[in-house]
C-alpha cells in the first residue's frame, strides 16, 4: 500500500492545522487527550487489510477520497435537518437530532427530562457534567489497537451525551436521529457518551440515515458505561446510500449484574463497519450483541464484535446473520476474550449467512480466547443457500417459490428482529426488511435520497 | 383419482422405484407398507413434487392431468397433501404466517377472496380442536423445538387447514407414543370424506388399528410385490416381511 503512509499524514495535518477549531468549544478534558490521540493515530495509521482485524474490509476508496468539509456544519444546514422527520410515527420516543455529527445547539435545546435524565450535547455536556466526563470520558477504549479510534478522539467536537441518573426507568426509548446531509462531500467524526448509573433502565436507538447523495464518511465512536445492576439496551438502524461509508465503534462498560444489549441492522449503505465490543467488568453480568446485515449490489458489511470476559459468572451471546445478494460482500469476526479469573462463564456465537448468488461472498471468522477452566462456550458459522427441504416444505402446502424464498429469507431475518422489544420498532424493521428482501426500496417515507 | 402406470424413479442415478402401478379411487384409503428401503418415501416424494428424485420411467395421472408436469405448489392447491416423515423446522417463520399465505394461495387458486384476519383465525381454532394440538404450538415458528409428537399433529393440523383431496401420510406414526398416534389417527379420520382418499405409509400395521384400509400393497425393492386387502397387514404383523421377501427372491430365482 504505497499511499498508505500518504493519507494517514493528510489526516495528521488536518489535524495540526484546524487545532484551534476543532477543540474551540470543547472542554479542557476533553482536549486534552486530543495529542497523544493523535500521536497514537499516527503510529497506528488508517488500518489497511494487513490489519488483523481489517483483513476482509477495504477502507482505500473512502479514504483516499478528498472530501470538502471536515468540521462544523452551517446554521442553514441544521434549520434543514431540523425538517427530518422519522416516519416510525407510532415509535413514542424522546428524539434528538445530530447533524454530520454535531447536536444542533443553536436551534435545539437539551432535554431535561423527569428523574435527572439529560439528553444533549457533548460539548455542552462538558461543563455541566464534568465529574461524569472525567469518570467515562475515553475510559473504555483503553488499549484499542484501532487508528480510527484515535482518530476520532483527535478529532471529533461533538456528539451526543446521555445520562441517567442511579435508579432511574426510562419507560420510553431515546432515538439519536444520526444525519449526514451536506452539498459536499463530506467526512464527519462524532464522539458519544452514555452513562447509565447502577439500577437504571434504559432503551436507544440510534438511526443512521444520509439526506443527500454526496460521498459522505462517518467515523463514530460511542462510549457506553452501564453500572450496576442497570439494564441497557441499544439498537442501531443504518439506512445509508450505496455512496455512503460508515464505521462506527461502540465501546461498552458494563458493571457487575447488569444486563446489556446491543443489536446493529444495517439495512442499506455502500460500506459498514461495526465495531461492538462488550466489556463485561463485574461478576454476573450478561450482555447480547445481535446483528443483521442485508447487502446487495457492490456493498459490503463488516461486523467486528469483541466481548471481554474479565469477571466470573458472566454470560454473553452473539448472534448475527446476514443475505447478500448480487456482488455484494460481508465480514464477522467474533472475538470471546476469557480472563483467567473469568470462572463459570458462558459465551456463544453464531453467525449465519445466505449468499444468493455466486458472486456474493462472506468471510467468518470466530476468534475464541480462553484462559479459565469453568468455561462453557459454543461458536458456529455457516455459509450457505436457503435450505432446499425449508423450500420443499413450504412449497408442499401451495406456497409458490417465490414466496417461499421470501418467507425463508424473512424469518431468518427475523430471528434478529424479534430481539427488539420496542414493539413499534420492532413491526417497522420486519416491514422494513420485507421490502428490501422483495428489492423494494426500503427508504423512510420523508427521505428524499434513493438509497437504492 | 390417482393412477400411477409402471413409475420408474431414481436418485442420483440409482434406481429406487422400479416399475410401480397403482390406482387409488375416490372415497378409498390404501395403505404402503414395506421394509425399510422399499422406496415407500420415495414414492411419496415423487408424489409430491421433489426434484431431487428423476422419474425415467411411466406416469402418473390425477384427475386426468399429468401429475408429473405439475409443481409442489400446484399440486397441493390441486388437493395433494404430504404428511412429512421428518416435518422440517423453519425457525422464525410463525405458523400462523404460514397457514395464513398456504391457505390463502389456495383460495386464489379458487378465484376466492383472501380470508379475513378474523375468519382466519376462527379457521385455526377450530381446526386445533381437531387434531388436539396445544395453542401455544401455533404462535411459534414452524416446528422449532416442537417434540416429535407435535410435529406430527402440526402436519394433521395442516392438513386440516387444506382439506386435501388426497392426502399420503408418510410413516406418520414413526417416532409416536400410543396417545399420540390416537389423536393423529382421529384427526385423520375425521377429516375423512366419501369422495377424499389417503395413502398411509407405514412400516408398522399399529396405525392400521386406527385408519382402516380399504387396500394394503407391499412395497418392496421398488415393486409393488403384494395386494391385499386389510388381513394382509395383519398378517405382516405376525410373519413380518421375511415370507414376502423370500417369496419375492424366489420368484426373481425360477
Amino acid at each position: 500500500m504505497s499511499n498508505q503512509p500518504e493519507r494517514s499524514e493528510r489526516y495528521y495535518n488536518l489535524y495540526k492545522e484546524n487545532i484551534r477549531r476543532i477543540s474551540d468549544k470543547s472542554s479542557p478534558y476533553i482536549n486534552s487527550f486530543r495529542e497523544n490521540a493523535i500521536a497514537e493515530f499516527n503510529k497506528l495509521g488508517i488500518p489497511t487489510k494487513k490489519n488483523e482485524s481489517y483483513r476482509y474490509t477495504n477502507l482505500d476508496t473512502f479514504f483516499n477520497h478528498e472530501y470538502k468539509s471536515y468540521f462544523m456544519p452551517t446554521a442553514s444546514d441544521f434549520k434543514k435537518a431540523e425538517e427530518f422527520r422519522c416516519d416510525v410515527t407510532d415509535l413514542d420516543a424522546h428524539g434528538l437530532v445530530l447533524l454530520n455529527g454535531f447536536y444542533p445547539t443553536v436551534n435545539d435545546k437539551p432535554r431535561q427530562l423527569p428523574g435527572g435524565i439529560w439528553i444533549g450535547s457533548m460539548t455542552e455536556a462538558a461543563g455541566k457534567f464534568e465529574d461524569q466526563i472525567h469518570k467515562h470520558y475515553n475510559k473504555y477504549i483503553n488499549g484499542n489497537s484501532d487508528g480510527l479510534v484515535h482518530l476520532n478522539t483527535a478529532m471529533a467536537s461533538d456528539g451526543v451525551f446521555i445520562y441517567i441518573p442511579e435508579g432511574v426507568v426510562l419507560n420510553k426509548p431515546i432515538q439519536i436521529i444520526n444525519l449526514v446531509q451536506s452539498d459536499e462531500d463530506i467526512f464527519c467524526q462524532h464522539r458519544s457518551l452514555i452513562v447509565a448509573e447502577k439500577n437504571s433502565n434504559a432503551t436507544v436507538i440510534i438511526c443512521d440515515h444520509t439526506l443527500s447523495p454526496n460521498k459522505f464518511l462517518t467515523n463514530g465512536v460511542t462510549e457506553i458505561f452501564v453500572g450496576e445492576n442497570a439494564h441497557f439496551e441499544i439498537i442501531r438502524v443504518q439506512n445509508e446510500h450505496n455512496n455512503a461509508g460508515k464505521i462506527t465503534h461502540t465501546f461498552m462498560h458494563q458493571e457487575r449484574n447488569s444486563f446489556a444489549s446491543s443489536n446493529n441492522i444495517t439495512l442499506h449503505g455502500g460500506l459498514v463497519r461495526n465495531s461492538t465490543h462488550h466489556f463485561l467488568g463485574g461478576e454476573g453480568a450478561e450482555c447480547n450483541s445481535y446483528g443483521l446485515y442485508l447487502a446487495d449490489k457492490w456493498q459490503h458489511v463488516d461486523n467486528f464484535v469483541n466481548v471481554d470476559h474479565a469477571f466470573p459468572n458472566c454470560t454473553s451471546n452473539q448472534l448475527f446473520k446476514g443475505v447478500l445478494d448480487d456482488m455484494a460482500t460481508g465480514a464477522f469476526n467474533g472475538r470471546i476474550y476469557v480472563h483467567r479469573d473469568a470462572q463459570g462463564t458462558v459465551a456463544y456465537q453464531k453467525n449465519n449467512n445466505i449468499l444468493l448468488t455466486d458472486d456474493a461472498r462472506m468471510d467468518t471468522k470466530p476468534q475464541l480466547e480462553i484462559y479459565a477452566d469453568d468455561v462453557k462456550c459454543s461458536h458456529g458459522a455457516t455459509v450457505g443457500q436457503l435450505d432446499d427441504d425449508a423450500l420443499f416444505y413450504l412449497q408442499s402446502r401451495g406456497i409458490n417459490k417465490r414466496e417461499a424464498r421470501l418467507m425463508l429469507m424473512f424469518g431468518f431475518a427475523h430471528e434478529v428482529i424479534q430481539n427488539i422489544k420496542v414493539e413499534a420498532l420492532r413491526d417497522r424493521m420486519d416491514n422494513l426488511v420485507m421490502q428490501r428482501l422483495k428489492g423494494e426500496l426500503s427508504r423512510c417515507a420523508f427521505c428524499m435520497v434513493k438509497c437504492g | 383419482m390417482l393412477i400411477i402406470k409402471n413409475l420408474k424413479a431414481e436418485i442420483d442415478g440409482k434406481a429406487i422405484l422400479k416399475g410401480i402401478s397403482l390406482e387409488v379411487k375416490a372415497g378409498e384409503i390404501h395403505a404402503i407398507m414395506g421394509p425399510n428401503g422399499s422406496g415407500k418415501s420415495t414414492l411419496a416424494a415423487v408424489l409430491a413434487g421433489r426434484e431431487f428424485v428423476n422419474v425415467t420411467e411411466g406416469s402418473v395421472t390425477y384427475f386426468g392431468k399429468n401429475l408429473l408436469e405439475m409443481p409442489a405448489e400446484e399440486r397441493s392447491k390441486e388437493g395433494i397433501f404430504l404428511g412429512f416423515q421428518y416435518p422440517i423446522e423453519i425457525p422464525g417463520v410463525s405458523m400462523v404466517n404460514f397457514m395464513k399465505t398456504a391457505v390463502n394461495e389456495h383460495r386464489k387458486y379458487k378465484g376466492l377472496e383472501p380470508l379475513s384476519a378474523s375468519d382466519f383465525l376462527k379457521l385455526m381454532r377450530e381446526k386445533k380442536e381437531l387434531v388436539e394440538i396445544d395453542s401455544k404450538l401455533a404462535n411459534r415458528s414452524v416446528n422449532e423445538g416442537f417434540s416429535g409428537g407435535e410435529k406430527k399433529k402440526n402436519e394433521i393440523f395442516q392438513m386440516a387447514m387444506l382439506e386435501p383431496k388426497l392426502a399420503i401420510l408418510d410413516e406418520t406414526d414413526s417416532g409416536l407414543d400410543i396417545d399420540a398416534l390416537r389423536i393423529v389417527a382421529n384427526g385423520v379420520n375425521k377429516l375423512k370424506r366419501p369422495d377424499t382418499s389417503a395413502i398411509v405409509i407405514t412400516h408398522y400395521q399399529r396405525l392400521l388399528d386406527y385408519i382402516i384400509p380399504d387396500v394394503v400393497h407391499v412395497l418392496y425393492d421398488g415393486r409393488i410385490v403384494k395386494t391385499s386387502g386389510r388381513e394382509l397387514a395383519l398378517e405382516i404383523e405376525e410373519k413380518g416381511y421375511d415370507w414376502i421377501k423370500k417369496e419375492v427372491d424366489k420368484k426373481d430365482l425360477s
